[in-house]
């Protein structure tokens, strides 16, 4: 039952085949034999999920269910805020820490009538990419763990990839959802700039987070988009207008669509494994008819640049109200100021400490013009370059990382390395538009290999309809040895 | 350009209570980072205005209704320390 689909497990509840119960029991299970490999947990509420399964049990024997999550046992990412349910971001500095309210996503998933099975575990704030930054130690591939599941949302799309919940969430900022998704053999979706409210969302950088799903197949992925996406009164960035509806073009394949090979995302540094499975699936997609063609991007060059000065600059400002006053962790100080420093210094880790100094030191006065302010001028002119090609194009292709899923320390002591397995994800994120990554095969060591969609701002239809065409091409159904009943 | 940065103001500005050691740890890093991010500075970018929002939205209000907040016991109750309905904190100003 862990390993049944949304969209097969809503029918068999609905039918009285499956209850919620029953269907939790089966997802906890597998995640009592996995967990002790993977760690992609940092909190299961067994208690909160049972009783929520049973309260969905009793509104589908009374046929009141509110939808197709009714009874659908999920998780989300430590750094969504959960009414009573420890939430740290993978943080010293908020151990323990309890909020008073529940995120608008985590709400509207309650209201859906979806079963929180718990909170997975992430890269400290979200900063990394490799779930190795989390205070409470590394989520591990359930492909190999040996090599990370890629971050920061590890540890949802490892749960995910295993059947721990049928389906996550996480955040994205500059490709933790897609790139985790890659690493780890399952679809993960970044949607349009403000379609899903992040009112209770713990901030990074406030001008790229977005939050998305984690599923296995395409039809799920629209699913769990639905149930959260749509305009917040409480997010004054969420978009007003209405949501794109992708469902009913999702099998309308990709004939006569333009298809751009984004070409400044390939080439020295890719996996030739990685490049050859993009090519293969592209040579598909031009079979189906598809008009495919090579684009150019020449902004997409320096966007990692212009992505580590936006977010790091965000975060500094974000992350400032952690200063030990009202929650989380204190370390006394004789005055208020040394109270912060020490609380900050021991409650931070050290990619988080680094983002925090690169910030300041770029919006500190004398570089503000010359680090941030341009690189937010870098960031229109890559706008307005994705703005002209989308006019002859519909969707952009790439790997979605460069390469599959790396050994455990293999970049920990090189920052910029680590930082380059996202180069293929930022643009999306300083674009503000929607990219999906679909897995589309196996390396000769085992390890998935992720395709990353991109359409424009609110073009969710487009690009969904890509992404089934690619999932039923690649016919991916592998499932990593863990996560195979006895 | 080359990077140069007091990484001593720069923790002090983030309020970073770093050891001697971390501090030249963290310097050297940025050093590495900031020649990468520097490539910024070599695109021409006349004409275009900074980003302030990916789809230009901008100016969204919503009614100004009363509507509850959280319970205050509630919200204290995460705090590291509290006196009646205030946080506490040390002193913030010197005699």
């Amino acid at each position: 039952m862990a390993d049944l689909t949304i969209e097969a497990a809503g029918s068999a509840l609905a039918a009285g085949e499956l209850s919620a119960t029953e269907l939790l029991e089966s997802v906890l299970a597998r995640a009592s034999l996995t967990e002790a490999d993977l760690h992609s947990f940092l909190t299961i509420d067994h208690e909160g999920a049972i009783a929520a399964a049973s309260a969905s049990d009793e509104r589908l024997q009374r046929g009141e269910s509110r939808g197709p999550l009714e009874g659908v046992p999920l998780a989300v990412k430590d750094n969504f805020c959960t009414r009573h349910l420890e939430t740290t971001c993978g943080s010293q500095i908020l151990a323990g820490y309890r909020p008073p309210y529940d995120a608008t996503a985590v709400a509207r998933l309650r209201d859906a009538g979806a079963v929180l099975v718990g909170k997975t575990n992430c890269d400290e704030f979200a900063m990394g990419s490799s779930t190795e930054n989390s205070a409470f130690g590394p989520t591990r591939n359930p492909w190999n763990p040996d090599r990370v599941p890629g971050g920061s949302s590890g540890g949802s799309a490892a749960a995910v990839a295993v059947g721990s919940v049928l389906g996550a969430y996480g955040s994205d900022t500059g490709g933790s959802i897609r790139q985790p998704a890659a690493l780890c053999g399952v679809i993960g979706f970044k949607p349009t700039y403000g379609l899903v409210s992040r009112y209770g969302l713990v901030a990074f950088a406030s001008s790229l987070d977005q939050i998305g799903p984690f599923a296995r197949t395409v039809v799920d992925t629209v699913t769990l988009f639905e149930a959260v996406a749509g305009h917040d009164p409480l997010d004054a960035t969420s978009y007003q207008g209405p949501v794109p509806n992708a469902r009913p073009t999702l099998a309308e394949g990709v004939s006569g669509l333009r298809i751009g090979i984004v070409r400044e995302l390939g080439g020295e540094g890719y996996d030739a494994e990685v490049a050859a499975a993009t090519s293969a699936i592209v040579d598909q997609l031009a079979d189906e008819g598809a008009k495919v063609s090579e684009v150019s991007l020449p902004s997409f060059e320096v966007a990692l640049s212009v992505y580590y000065l936006i977010a790091p600059a965000e975060c500094s400002a974000n992350l400032a109200r952690f200063d030990g006053v009202r929650y989380g962790l204190r370390v006394p100080g004789e005055t208020v100021e040394e109270m912060m420093a020490r609380t900050r210094a021991e409650g931070f880790g050290p990619e988080v400490t680094r983002r925090i100094l690169l910030g300041t030191y770029a919006l500190s006065a004398g570089y503000y013009d010359a680090f941030y302010g341009k690189a937010q001028k870098v960031r229109s002119l890559l706008i307005a370059e994705m703005a002209t090609v989308f006019e002859q194009t519909d969707v952009l292709v790439s790997p979605t990382s460069p390469t599959t899923a790396f050994e455990l320390g293999a970049k920990t002591q090189d920052p910029l390395a680590m930082y380059l397995s996202d180069v293929c994800t930022i643009p999306a994120n300083l674009a503000g538009t929607p990219a999906i990554s679909i897995p589309i095969g196996l390396d000769a060591a085992g390890l998935p290999i992720g395709f990353q969609i991109m359409a424009p701002a609110l073009g969710e239809k487009v690009m969904f309809q890509t992404a089934a065409a690619v999932e039923a091409l690649a016919g991916f159904d592998a499932r990593p040895a863990m996560a195979v009943s006895p | 350009m080359p990077v140069d940065i007091d990484i001593a103001y720069v923790a002090r500005l983030a309020r970073l209570g770093l050891s001697a050691e971390e501090l030249s740890f963290y310097r050297d890093q940025l050093g590495v980072i900031l020649d990468h991010a520097a490539k910024v500075q070599e695109v021409d970018t006349d004409g275009f205005e900074a980003t302030a929002h990916p789809l230009g939205i901008v100016n969204q209000f919503r009614p100004d209704e009363i509507r509850p907040s959280l319970d205050r016991d509630e919200v204290l109750s995460a705090a590291p320390a509290t006196e009646g309905v205030y946080f506490v904190v040390p002193p913030a100003l010197e005699d």
